[in-house]
């Protein structure tokens, strides 16, 4: 069942995922730049901070417990597996059995429960404000996100992301309602759960509407350069589970070499147009206040539910 | 002939019989299955193993008898009778699991009722439970042994006596295989706990909540008692046999009516809603390790109930049934996870948490008796095999938390979430055992919580094998409340450890006496006993496919068809519920990744770049002033719950004007079905007692009047 070639795939893709997310970042980033008529910092910037992050001197708070410092290596490592199980790059790659997508809401899941207890670590007003705000968000988007993830599962009779994507990718093209409401609810969990506009601010420097950066805030140097590294991840992570999902044309199999160029071609398009409706979409939204986030991701969980339950009314 | 009956009961006190044993109408489709044959004849095993586990169930009892010898002197208690009763325990799983992979066996004590003398049997699923209640009581009586060193021997003696009556009791309802046996264990295991409960009798609001238990454990016993009543149909004593109840034929109407009261009775003691009321008064009020042993061990055995009595006694399950069950396990999950997310007192949260755990394993249940009805075995077998696995994973971590809430009380007097902070800086050990049940009821992979879950979502997601459309799109809303209620937990776990342990310690406001706690972490037995626990989660979580595997052989004896051969070929280290293409997940693999690359970044970033590091005050956006009064506390944490959920409480804040000097704020959230429901029922039964207190005159010879009357009443029915 397994073999070296489907390894060496497997290494290859969570290598390329890791290094690329930031690019993924910084490219988001840029657009929005020159969406607001901005030259921005380039598309390697994220790069320059992670450098510096890791070069600084890591500044601890006194009553910091083992926990707070450890989270951003489990953090770390969570998105790591999480980049290896998503089919970026290639299907049916070893370790993709090893979670099927339940267990990776469960692994998004575990990371977010970790970033929010070490948020509460060091019991400074911003950190639990910090973890209570995310922990609401995440128990919205948690079944959101299931219940998307279950509309794909249900339609391709499997909650393995290597058969979905196959037999999504086999299908001729024709648009399924229950899969198009999935997707808009998969777009709106994609930015709450990654802290983006209209949920939360990625550049915001205002602390009381914070709220991924709220938990982050006692962090600093290589704790901080893995957290934010972790969460380019996240973002990739996400994106390509739309992408595999919703576009899932051109994703090669594993251990299959010659096809690995046209997969990257691919992908780099894929990520390319998506990272521009991304930073499109942070344009012309604005930020919600807290307490409209609930009504927000419950529509995404409502819509997510329509979605699964058309499916066994139209049955397609 | 009953007298004669009686008088061998009495004398024959030490012959067992063991009789037919009843495997052989078992299908068993593979080989590793079949069971040895020595266990079938008395020759080369000198004591088969439901022999065994009433040898446990009597070991406790004397037990529970030497604890009356306690004194100050020789603390008999603590350092021999608990630590005995954990090793009893560990003998009990032992007995469990391997009775899963034999045939069942019966045994027949000559005690009990004339011509109904006491019917034993030990099959796979009473197998399960025992090995469940082995795993559970082995920790929680260690933990015991050193949580009770500072009791007075006064109240060690009961406590001792109680404890131990609860686990023997606990014991035979499993092992029972008639109706009275199982009745008088049940009433026991009440009354033991019921007693365990009001250890501090003392104390008005205990007696309140123990006397609450002691009365839906009743209304329970009730409807559990005419459910047999129903499946007896009226023959002689004999019929009351587990057996004979079994071949029981019964109209649609007369079996409808027989799960209705089997699964009211065994919900109330499950502490199902809206039967739910007495368990967080009664589990808080308990010791804490007693609180684990209700919560954990005694809870499981009204699950038993309910699949022995449903899938084996009454059978022929429809899918209306099994619906009832699954939404109300549904709705039952997310209110116990709502309301749990409102307590601020410690084992109030948990207890909370115990009745949205039942309706977890309600919804597996009930989704197997949907697929069972609509002829789908193998999916039927998948939901039964999730509910029985989340019955074990709570069992471990629900005990573990109770315990470690134990701990913390033991150390600081503390209870109020809202007066903790800090807890990891004194309590490192309980905090690290605390976390590990936290992430496992949190459903959080690797641990144990979240294969049982995993399992029920992979039971829901049977749903396209549904023929009819109405039922195929509710079992995906069941799973979408689920979803729901996991996630909702997760926030609750949060809320527990960062406001208990972690942060900046707080200023109690209402302070215990001084002297009386040591401020330190627990001690070695306990810690000993929450390490057990905790161990489980891990290894439960880990090794998710060795459990199934052991659980489909339950489910085969239970329904008679177990999980699709290329479920059970995946080997040890993938878990397939049906096929591989359809769903695996690898524990193992997932836990050595996250390790791996921990280990790796950490050696790379702190060894190979640069390791520096400086200590200095939190930031805090610069924030020079930060006091522990700041943080969050436990009510704050669950005002956006508040603000969402609003409607489902009975909330009542009193919030001071702006002028105020010494403003206070309060904030009572209770539930609402207390008044809706139970308040009103309560009212009805006084109106009517006073009512019918008017039949009582306080006079001779009104009441003599009354006796003719009913005398010649009934000489005119019977004549």
């Amino acid at each position: 069942m397994i073999d070296a070639a489907a390894i060496a795939f497997q290494i290859v893709q969570s290598i390329f995922v890791a290094a690329t997310a930031p690019l993924l970042l910084g490219w988001v980033n840029q657009c929005r730049c020159w969406l607001q008529n901005r030259s921005g910092p380039g598309v390697l910037q994220p790069y320059y901070v992670l450098g510096r992050l890791f070069h600084k001197e890591a500044v601890l708070a006194e009553n910091a417990s083992p926990l707070f410092w450890a989270t951003p290596y489990i953090l770390f490592g969570c998105m790591w597996l999480a980049g290896g199980i998503v089919p970026v790059l290639a299907t049916d790659l070893p370790f993709a059995p090893a979670a099927d997508i339940i267990a990776l809401v469960g692994v998004f899941a575990l990371a977010r429960v970790f970033i929010s207890l070490a948020a509460l670590d060091i019991g400074t007003s911003f950190g639990g404000l910090g973890a209570r705000r995310e922990m609401l968000v995440g128990f919205l988007a948690e079944p959101a996100m299931l219940m998307t993830l279950f509309t794909a599962a249900f339609i391709s009779g499997s909650t393995q992301l290597t058969t979905i994507v196959e037999s999504l990718a086999r299908r001729e093209f024709a648009i399924y309602p229950s899969l198009a409401f999935a997707a808009v609810a998969f777009l709106m969990v994609l930015l709450a759960e990654n802290a983006r506009i209209p949920v939360d601010n990625p550049a915001t420097h205002l602390e009381l509407t914070m709220i991924h950066e709220a938990m982050i805030l006692e962090y600093s140097a290589r704790h901080l350069a893995l957290i934010e590294w972790a969460s380019a991840i996240k973002l990739y992570a996400y994106m390509t589970i739309g992408l595999a999902l919703f576009v899932p044309w051109g994703i090669a199999q594993g251990g299959n070499w010659p096809a690995l160029p046209f997969a990257l071609a691919a992908l780099a398009l894929k990520l390319v147009v998506a990272g521009a409706g991304l930073a499109l979409i942070e344009t012309v939204s604005a930020k919600f206040r807290v307490f409209r986030a609930p009504e927000f991701l419950s529509t995404a969980f409502l819509l997510a539910v329509l979605g699964m339950l058309i499916h066994f009314l139209v049955g397609q | 002939m009953r007298s004669r009956c009686g008088v061998r009961a009495a004398f024959a006190i030490i012959r067992i019989n063991i009789r037919a044993v009843l495997a052989s109408s078992e299908p068993h489709r593979r080989t590793d299955l079949t069971p040895s044959p020595r266990t079938h004849s008395m020759d080369t095993a000198a004591f088969a193993p439901a022999q065994l586990a009433v040898g446990v169930a009597v070991f406790w009892l004397s037990i529970a008898a030497a604890s009356l010898f306690e004194s100050e002197r020789l603390r008999l208690v603590n350092r021999v009778l608990f630590p005995a009763a954990a090793a009893a325990s560990l003998a009990l799983a032992v007995i469990g699991v391997r009775a899963i992979a034999e045939p069942a066996q019966t045994l027949l004590l000559p005690l009990g009722l004339p011509g109904l003398p006491f019917h034993l049997r030990l099959d796979p699923l009473a197998g399960f439970f025992l090995f469940l209640l082995g795993i559970g009581a082995a920790g929680i009586s260690i933990y015991a042994a050193g949580y009770f060193e500072r009791e007075t021997p006064q109240r060690l003696r009961l406590i001792g006596l109680q404890y131990h009556v609860f686990l023997a009791a606990m014991a035979l309802v499993v092992l029972a295989d008639d109706a009275y046996l199982f009745m008088v264990a049940w009433e026991s295991m009440a009354i033991a706990s019921y007693f365990l409960v009001t250890t501090d009798h003392r104390l008005a609001h205990i007696r309140a909540a123990g006397f609450l238990y002691l009365l839906i454990a009743h209304v329970g016993a009730i409807a559990i008692l005419l459910c047999f009543g129903i499946l007896q149909g009226g023959g002689g004593i004999e019929e009351y046999t587990f057996d004979a109840l079994r071949r029981a034929e019964l109209t649609p109407f007369w079996a409808t009516i027989a799960f209705v009261l089997a699964f009211a009775g065994f919900g109330a003691k499950a502490g199902m809603m809206p039967l739910h009321a007495w368990l967080p008064e009664a589990h808080p009020a308990a010791p804490s390790p007693v609180s684990a042993l209700m919560s954990g061990i005694m809870l499981k055995t009204a699950i038993y109930g309910m699949v022995r009595v449903i899938y084996d006694l009454i059978g022929n399950v429809t899918w209306q049934w099994g619906l009832t069950v699954a939404i109300t396990g549904a709705l039952t999950a997310l209110f116990g996870v709502l309301y749990a997310l409102m307590q601020h007192d410690l084992k109030r949260l948990l207890a909370y948490h115990s009745v949205e755990n039942i309706g977890i394993i309600l919804i597996g249940i009930g989704l197997s008796m949907v697929f069972l009805a609509t002829g789908h075995p193998a999916a039927a077998t998948l939901g039964l095999i999730a509910g029985l696995y989340h019955t074990l994973n709570h069992a471990v971590f629900k005990g573990l938390l109770f315990l470690g809430a134990g701990s913390i009380l033991h150390s600081t007097g503390l209870r109020d979430l809202n007066d903790m902070g800090g807890l990891i800086r004194r309590m490192p050990a309980t905090a690290a055992y605390f976390l590990v049940g936290a992430l496992a009821i949190s459903a959080l992979p690797p641990l144990n919580g979240f294969v049982s879950e995993w399992l029920t979502f992979q039971s829901a997601l049977q749903a396209v094998r549904l023929s009819d459309g109405v039922l195929r799109s509710l079992v995906p809303l069941i799973a979408a409340m689920l979803a729901l209620a996991g996630a909702l937990t997760a926030m609750c776990f949060v809320k527990v450890y960062g406001i208990a342990f972690l942060g900046q310690r707080r200023e109690p406001r209402h302070a215990p006496h001084a002297g009386q706690h040591s401020g330190g972490d627990a001690g070695v037995l306990e810690r000993l006993g929450m390490g057990w626990l905790a161990l489980w989660c891990l290894v439960l979580g880990i090794f998710p496919s060795t459990v199934v595997s052991l659980l489909d052989r339950v489910a085969v004896s239970v329904m008679g068809s177990g999980l699709p051969q290329a479920a059970l070929d995946s080997g040890w280290l993938w878990l397939v519920p049906v096929r591989a293409e359809e769903a695996s997940y690898a524990p193992l693999i997932f836990l050595v990744t996250v390790l791996a690359v921990f280990g790796l970044t950490f050696a790379g970033v702190r060894w190979i770049w640069h390791g520096r590091l400086r200590r200095a005050p939190p930031w805090d956006c610069g924030f020079p002033e930060q006091s522990a009064r700041m943080q969050d506390t436990a009510d704050a944490f669950g005002q956006p719950i508040r603000w969402i959920f609003g409607p489902i409480y009975r909330i009542r804040t009193r919030a001071p004007s702006p002028e105020d000097a010494q403003p206070r704020f309060d904030l009572k959230v209770e539930d609402r079905l207390w008044y809706a429901l139970y308040l009103p029922i309560a009212r009805l039964v006084e109106y009517v007692s006073a009512r019918v207190g008017w039949l009582q005159q306080g006079r001779i010879s009104i009441y003599l009047l009354y006796s003719f009357v009913t005398l010649i009443a009934l000489l005119l029915f019977v004549r």
